[in-house]
């Protein structure tokens, strides 16, 4: 028997629409942050088991390939967060009307983008120990 | 005897039998994860350095001990119900599928057990 196919289909749907590729991002950045949050508890666990610990660690926390994976992280997190946000208004039955989603997805987008570039920009000025 | 009708009883319990649960408790630990993770992006951003004894003494704060704690349960419950869906949806298996659930729910229970370990252990100032 030919395997069935099962939910969710995302194959069948047209990516374009912005509805379809703005709920997946939410989950991509999603899973991204579960990643990021193994990172984090790491990096707690390094600090808790004191300075010298903390120092070893700083060599991978430190490295450049950390901070471009901290750049992610925060990117990660500020589209999850709006676009989480714009999923609680969803979930009150606001803005589900064709033009207002179309609308709330550029929204979401735009909006993840400026949130971005300022978390980075205050993220990555000047400081000792980064 | 119960009067009710068959679908009186079944009505909102959903077909694993507990309806909109796990559902509910998502949106709940997105509501409480909006502040908590703005909170923590931004004390960890307007930090003067991120320097051992700075990060060690912001952490031994009776709030940002406590709200640190929050996040770390909170976080990984979120994360164990999104990480379970997504597990859910993709992984079609039926033992796999089982499988990763298991080891996704068993890392998310000691990855909240670690995270509040470390945090009380530097709120209590056993390191330095």
């Amino acid at each position: 028997m030919r395997a069935r196919p099962l939910s969710p289909h995302w194959t069948i749907y047209r990516m374009s629409r912005y509805s379809m590729a703005s709920s997946l991002a939410n989950r991509l950045t999603g899973a991204a942050l579960s990643a990021g949050l193994l990172l984090f508890i790491y990096w707690l666990t390094a600090l808790a088991r004191g300075a010298r610990a903390y120092a070893r660690a700083q060599e991978l926390l430190g490295s450049g390939l950390a901070k471009f994976i901290y750049l992610a992280v925060i990117a990660a997190f500020c589209y999850h967060l709006i676009a989480g946000i714009r999923h609680l208004i969803w979930d009150t039955g606001h803005g589900l009307e064709k033009a207002q989603s179309q609308r709330s997805a550029w929204l979401v987008i735009g909006a993840a983008l400026v949130l971005t570039v300022l978390c980075a920009l205050w993220a990555f000025r000047a400081r000792e120990g980064l | 005897m119960s009067l009710q009708t068959p679908l009186g009883r079944v009505r909102g319990l959903g077909s694993a039998g507990n309806g909109v649960h796990h559902w509910w408790v998502q949106r709940l630990t997105s509501l409480a994860l909006v502040p908590l993770a703005v909170w923590l992006l931004v004390s960890l951003l307007s930090l003067p350095a991120l320097d051992f004894v700075t990060l060690v003494s912001w952490m031994a704060g009776t709030w940002t001990a406590s709200l640190l704690t929050l996040f770390v349960l909170i976080a990984c419950w979120h994360s164990s119900l999104g990480i379970q869906v997504i597990l859910e949806d993709y992984v079609h298996e039926a033992g796999l599928k089982t499988l990763s659930l298991v080891l996704s729910g068993f890392i998310h229970a000691v990855l909240a057990a670690v995270g509040v370990f470390a945090v009380l252990r530097i709120a209590f100032g056993s390191p330095l």
